[in-house]
């Protein structure tokens, strides 16, 4: 084979790794990160950059090269030279492949360790609450993995190594056609937006009220299927105020792309002052939310988002005439 | 020299060429069992369905130019969403890797047809007839949730579109079972006898695992898909929470056909792929069986990583990581093929004509859509990208960058021989260009939209993504330009084209020995072995020498029978 001289083997080898290097840091591609677990993800997410594009660069560099180089003068018919393969070749790009998904796969467990995904008993302290909803939905014998069986984790628990599990923020987030539902237990608020003290663990139990919706929030990297019927929970610590977008990631229906809500991660002081607010106005929205739930119909609750998902209320109201919505009983 | 394997096979027929009898055209729109007028009618009907998903996804793109619904509204955007995804897998991609595996197996392995042509010819109808029942579904509201259709929202959105789409899938699932009985039955019993499994082309190999993924998935699918008609139709609840169904179990059974489903949609272009770059290369194959087995580990692999599509879903810790370990596992024979492909044209002499052109396209963009499908093969990076524009951009390089360009390369390599004219060069350089450019613009910004926090399936966005998606919707507008030169470059050149002849690349694969179009009972006689299928640069020495010739034949011959 027609290798080229050692020397610049090693030197494109060189500029190569810095180049991965340089670029696996500096991509910018992904959004601000507000917490640690973001943090960790987004080196993980670096070093996946950085590999791929040293092997990007390799091999297109080798094709580059070899359309440019190896072409065929006009007019000849010779062949080229007949290599079949070569062995030992072949066990060095069958071990890279093989080096490099192992390191990964050992770093994303580490990773994902550290989110909480493996805390054994992620569902083991949930409360009466579920299993109450457990009995009233008669759940006992779903065929898959059954979380409220307590022997599985669905989602992500506490982190090990840090004190996420003690002084939990407890917020139920319930998803319906095309809304976020945020109970605040402690207090008694129901919201529409989440708002959270910074530095406070979070522990959401998402679950949803009529179809599959998805609740991400692109900032903490943190994505999970809210699933009618079933109870997933998912914790987590901000470490950064600000505004954030909630965002849902399933296909739930013609207006998926406007379920949005904002989370706000406050200080202290601000998130306070928001509770005090709103438990004072809370017995309102609660019964209109009662009314809503029995009436199993969420066009009312949706009616003050429709302007800004730039959908008519009629057409709503339409919408879920259609649906007749035999799953919002659940609600 | 390989060259002159043709000269011999030509010298051989020059009698008989008279009397040669001809396809007429009539014969491509009746009940045919010739596996190579089937082979052309799955072709031509996959590409009409393309037209039509191609047509729907510009719909779309065009829709998402500007942040608001304002083109369509967002339930229809959902149901030509649902629509494109299907067209393009079940009508397009699928029945495009038939349309090969249907023209070249039987010609490739020396054989007269397939196994069962009735059969086949069966399974051919049974795809128009899927297909436009599918269409139908525009008269009743078309399904609405996604190619997945995932419960409980396909239980209560576009009822009968929903069903029309469960009983073509279901149509359309049964014909890759038949076709995939006589794929394997074809490859593994009727191959001539001088060909033993290892020096069969790797499109053949491809096939098989292909075939063998097919028979193993898709009745899980149609039971998944019958329980969900119940659901729909007669209001059982094996997935509708609401009675206490689940609808996680769909899921799984969904992704355990679904994910294979993306092999049976990649591996009979790597197929195509092994075949079309050693001979415009003019060098062997670099690593025949680990190309060979490494096909058949992706295959067996595919199996086992299903729930990789479900991390967010209802699946726990313990899953996740098992079924991230085994899809980083594909890695390693994926990888494999990359370098063996990029190894095969190092050092060669290559013919950078239409269809290598498509060939390397196809390495360089398969490559990038591998490198993200690691990515989203980590769970942690996965829970932040799953069900976003990252995800689209994945399997549109693995798709589109990957299955269609190589599909395009096989289309360049094999017109020749299904036609017997050659395409245009010119034209088809344009048509790599466009394609090239407009898929990249396309499809590369499609990776930041998704990490930066835009989902997929929506009609409505953050007006943040505006710019971004301007790019890919202009990028989409070349792409459907790039298919123009294409059409015309075929229509103009199946009646004008340069006359093919055999072998017009001095290939040596066993189709290359009979006339182009192919005789209608393939080889006027038993074709000759004289070489394997990537002998490229060997000195065969004896072909050379003209004397010997007829007593060679009579002797291969007589070993023969
Ligand atoms: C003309 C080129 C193409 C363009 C512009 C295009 C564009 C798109 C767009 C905009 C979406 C919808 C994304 C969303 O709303 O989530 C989509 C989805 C999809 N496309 Fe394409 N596409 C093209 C070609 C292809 C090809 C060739 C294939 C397969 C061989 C394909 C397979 C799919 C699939 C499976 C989906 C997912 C549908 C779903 O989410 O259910 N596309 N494409
Ligand atoms: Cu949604
Ligand atoms: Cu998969």
């Amino acid at each position: 084979m027609n290798i080229p001289s050692n020397i610049v083997t090693l030197i494109v080898g060189i500029v190569v790794t810095l180049l991965s290097l340089w670029y696996g840091q500096n991509h910018g591609l992904l959004p601000v990160a507000a917490s640690s677990e973001a943090v960790q993800i987004d080196e993980l997410f670096n070093f996946m950059m950085t590999v791929s594009t040293g092997l990007f660069l390799l091999i297109e560099g080798i094709l580059i090269y070899s359309v440019i180089k190896f072409r065929r003068p006009k007019g000849d018919t010779t062949d080229g030279s007949p290599i079949e393969g070569n062995v030992p070749l072949e066990i060095l790009w069958t071990a890279i492949p093989t080096v490099i998904v192992l390191i990964l796969a050992i770093y994303s467990f580490e990773v994902y360790n550290a989110m909480g995904g493996l805390d054994p008993m992620a569902a083991h302290d949930m409360g009466p609450h579920t299993v109450a909803r457990a009995e009233s939905n008669s759940k006992e014998n779903l065929i898959a993995f059954d979380p409220d069986r307590k022997q599985v984790a669905l989602g992500l628990g506490v982190s090990p190594e840090t004190k996420e599990g003690e002084n939990q923020l407890v917020i139920n987030v319930n998803g319906i056609q095309y809304a976020w539902i945020f109970t605040y237990p402690e207090s008694g608020i129901v919201s529409g937006d989440m708002h959270i003290p910074v530095g406070r663990p979070v522990k959401l139990n998402i679950t949803a009220g009529d179809v599959l919706h998805a609740f991400w929030l692109p900032e903490f990297r943190l994505k999970q299927d809210a699933v009618p019927g079933r109870e997933v929970q998912l914790t987590f610590t901000p470490n950064r105020v600000g505004q954030y977008p909630i965002i849902c990631a399933e296909l739930c229906g013609a207006y998926h792309g406007g379920m949005k809500s904002q989370l706000y991660v406050q200080t202290e002081e601000e998130y306070q002052q928001w509770l005090q607010q709103n438990t004072l106005a809370q017995s309102d929205v609660e019964s209109t939310l009662a009314a809503n739930a029995a009436s199993s119909s969420d066009s009312e609750f949706l009616a003050p988002l429709a302007a800004e998902i730039g959908v008519e209320a009629d057409t709503i109201a339409q919408l879920h005439a259609l649906h007749h919505h035999p799953l919002n009983a659940e609600l | 020299m390989s060259t002159s394997a043709e000269k011999i096979v030509t010298s051989t027929h020059d009698g008989q060429k008279a009397e040669h009898k001809q396809r007429k055209w009539q014969d491509y729109f009746t009940f045919n069992t010739d596996h190579k007028v089937i082979g052309i009618q799955y072709l031509v009907t996959a590409f009409l369905f393309y037209f039509v998903g191609g047509a729907l996804a510009e719909v779309m793109r065009t829709e998402l130019a500007t942040p608001e619904p304002d083109l369509v509204q967002p339930e229809f955007y959902n149901q030509i969403m649902t629509m494109h995804g299907t067209i393009m897998l079940f009508l397009w991609i699928i029945p495009a890797g038939a349309a090969f595996a249907n023209f070249l197996i039987p010609l490739m392995i020396g054989a007269e047809d397939m196994a069962f042509p009735r059969l086949n010819a069966v399974a051919y109808w049974m795809f128009p007839i899927g297909g436009i029942l599918l269409m139908s579904s525009f008269f009743v509201g078309p399904a609405q949730a996604g190619w997945t259709s995932y419960p409980p929202l396909s239980l209560v959105a576009s009822k009968w579109g929903q069903e029309i789409w469960i009983l073509s899938i279901l149509i359309l699932g049964t014909s890759t079972i038949l076709g995939s009985i006589n794929f394997i039955t074809t490859i593994l019993k009727m191959r001539m006898p001088d060909m033993d499994i290892h020096s069969m082309p790797l499109f053949c190999w491809s096939m098989l695992a292909t075939s063998g993924l097919i028979l193993l998935g898709t009745p899980v699918l149609a039971a998944a898909l019958i329980l969900l008609s119940f659901d729909l139709i007669a209001g059982t609840s094996f997935f509708n929470p609401a009675g206490g169904g689940d609808p996680i179990v769909y899921q799984h059974m969904f992704w355990f056909y679904s994910h294979p489903a993306v092999y049976i949609m990649v591996l009979p272009f790597f197929g195509i792929i092994s075949e079309v770059l050693p001979v415009h290369a003019r060098k062997p194959i670099f690593g025949y069986r680990a190309i060979a087995y490494s096909s058949l580990a992706i295959a067996f692999l595919g199996l086992i990583v299903w729930a990789h599509h479900m991390f967010t879903s209802g699946t726990p810790g313990w899953l996740r990581m098992f079924f991230m370990a085994t899809t980083m596992v594909i890695a390693v024979p994926t990888g494999i093929k990359v370098f063996s492909w990029t190894a095969t044209i190092w050092g060669g002499k290559i013919n950078l004509n239409s269809a290598m052109l498509f060939g390397v396209g196809f390495i360089s963009l398969f490559l990038i859509g591998g490198l993200s499908g690691i990515m989203v093969a980590s769970v942690p990076f996965d829970i932040h990208v799953h069900d976003t524009y990252f995800v689209v951009a994945h399997f549109h390089y693995v798709l589109f960058g990957g299955s269609v360009l190589a599909l395009f390369a096989g289309i360049y390599h094999w017109f020749p021989k299904m036609t017997g004219r050659m395409l245009n060069e010119t034209w088809g350089r344009i048509h790599f260009a466009l394609t090239y450019i407009g898929f990249n613009l396309t499809f590369l910004p499609m990776h930041q939209l998704g990490i930066q926090g835009m989902n997929r399936r929506v009609a409505l966005y953050d007006a943040q993504f505006q710019s971004v998606n301007m790019i890919c919707t202009i990028g989409s507008y070349i792409l459907a330009v790039s298919t123009l030169p294409f059409v015309v470059n075929v229509l103009w050149s199946v009646f004008k084209g340069e006359k093919a002849g055999r072998n017009p690349w001095r290939a040596l694969t066993l189709e290359w020995q009979t006339s182009s179009p192919p005789a209608i009972e393939n080889f006027e006689e038993e074709p000759v072995l004289w070489a394997g299928p990537y002998e490229y640069g060997v000195d065969t020495e004896m072909i050379d020498e003209d004397s010997s010739i007829e007593e060679m034949l009579a002797e291969v011959s007589a070993e023969a029978k």
